[in-house]
């Protein structure tokens, strides 16, 4: 089986910073058709925006072509077709597949019946590895080392598949964590035992402001409405847990935010022009992340 | 006053014992002793010193792979296994849970793929105070031994 990029575990810390050290030579230099005859599959089952865009773009520039469909419903799969037989299919046509879909566990699937890496581009809640892959990147781009920083993650982290992955990945460097959300949404128990078995302190915090002016870096999430079962509830936290310029009074010079994006209100477009926002840019450093993710993957 | 037996003996063969009353129906499940056609005894809610009530299967002429017994691990951990032969216990089998359970449980996760297209149920077991705890190989959720549900006629 070709080793695939399923979820954040199938990278040891090593394999982290040599996919790290790869996207920063391609940041230098975003123009090569190394894979040049090489043919990327993008399917995508659900809808996405940047993942999409940004693997197309990564594999665009690595000089590859793209087949794939971005709406299972112009493909068999409508006609009922498993995903093990799409896979088996697109295996044969493609040398890479990058996918996204709503199902758990789909992925990992896919991985063990393709003949070719898999690249997990989000199956349902569970994983999404390039997201972490690129917020690591944007973190020791910006503080220039993932060592020893104070990790401040704001917002949805029950359900937020982003935060959990990002943990995992930093538990390797030694963080602190302060845990910032509504009642509602704390981080499950599952993900404290993990970082009290690793001897990785972490404080939760109520209010966004409390422990901002530690924090090296501002993991904001989006609260969503449909997880709360009280509207009432939600009505109340949603400002508590929205960032505006006002609160970044006081944060060390280095702070930066980052956010996996859609953003809806909780960042002020009143931050965006301040020297701590860092999300478009964020955004941006997936296109090299990926590239080093597809390059890696194919042997490279 | 006399002691006999509540389930007759077997003469050879394999008797599961000490079995909490309310899992018998699962381990026969589990065992997939509704679809063999050996001869099979049980009993269900006699006194047991340990625990309370409990029940006990009697399999004549079966002898079960390691691999497949200790399948009941993960439901009733404190079950005793005796091979006889001849009338005579010959052998007894301690049980131990498998660390890797191949298709037996289901996933307690809705939306995990196991639960959507026919893709076989694989987990890593580790054991907890309260049961065994099995991580999904697919969807990386714990299903925890309050929700664990064993998928039927294997």
């Amino acid at each position: 089986m070709p080793k695939s990029l399923i979820s954040i575990h199938d990278f040891s810390k090593e394999e982290i910073l040599h996919i790290l050290d790869m996207a920063a030579s391609f940041e230098k230099n975003p123009f090569q058709p190394i894979l040049k005859g090489k043919i990327v599959a993008c399917i995508f089952f659900e809808p996405s925006t940047r993942t999409r865009l940004s693997f197309e773009t990564a594999a665009n520039r690595l000089g590859t072509r793209i087949i794939g469909f971005s709406d299972a419903g112009n493909t068999s799969v409508s006609k009922g077709e498993t995903l093990k037989d799409t896979i088996k299919m697109v295996s044969n046509y493609a040398d890479l597949i990058v996918m996204r879909h709503p199902l758990e566990g789909s992925a990992r699937y896919a991985s063990e019946v393709s003949s070719v890496p898999v690249i997990n581009a989000g199956d349902g809640a569970n994983q999404h590895p390039s997201q972490t892959l690129l917020d690591l990147y944007s973190i020791r781009k910006t503080q220039g080392t993932l060592e020893n920083l104070h990790i401040d993650m704001v917002g949805d982290l029950k359900y937020g598949r982003t935060v959990h992955s990002l943990l995992q990945a930093m538990s390797h460097f030694n963080p602190n964590f302060v845990f910032t959300a509504p009642d509602e949404l704390r981080m499950p128990q599952e993900y404290k035992s993990y970082l009290d078995n690793l001897n990785i302190p972490y404080k939760e915090a109520s209010s966004l402001t409390e422990f901002i002016t530690e924090a090296d870096i501002l993991y904001m999430t989006r609260v969503q409405q449909e997880r709360f079962t009280d509207a009432i509830e939600y009505e109340r936290v949603k400002n508590i847990y929205s960032l505006n310029n006002s609160m970044l009074e006081g944060c060390k010079p280095n702070m930066r935010i980052l956010h996996p994006l859609p953003r809806v209100n909780e960042i002020a477009t009143d931050v965006d022009s301040s020297k701590h926002a860092y999300y478009f840019e964020q955004a941006g450093n997936g296109v090299y992340t990926r590239m080093a993710i597809i390059a890696y993957l194919l042997g490279l | 006053m006399e002691k006999h037996l509540m389930v007759s003996a077997i003469k050879e063969g394999t008797v599961v014992d000490h079995i909490p009353s309310e899992q018998l129906f699962r381990v026969i499940d589990i065992l997939g002793l509704n679809r063999i056609s050996n001869q099979i005894t049980f009993g269900i809610n006699l006194d047991s010193k340990i625990l309370g009530k409990k029940a006990i299967i009697k399999i004549a002429d079966k002898f079960f792979e390691d691999d497949d017994i200790n399948r009941i691990a993960l439901i009733a951990p404190q079950a005793k296994i005796n091979i006889i032969k001849d009338f005579e216990v010959v052998e007894k089998r301690i049980l131990t849970t498998p660390t890797e359970i191949k298709g037996i449980v289901k996933c307690m996760n809705p939306m995990c793929i196991t639960n959507h297209q026919a893709v076989p149920t694989l987990f890593t077991a580790t054991r907890k105070d309260n049961g065994p705890e099995l991580l999904c190989h697919y969807c990386e959720k714990i299903t925890d031994s309050k929700n664990l549900k064993i998928i039927s006629n294997l």
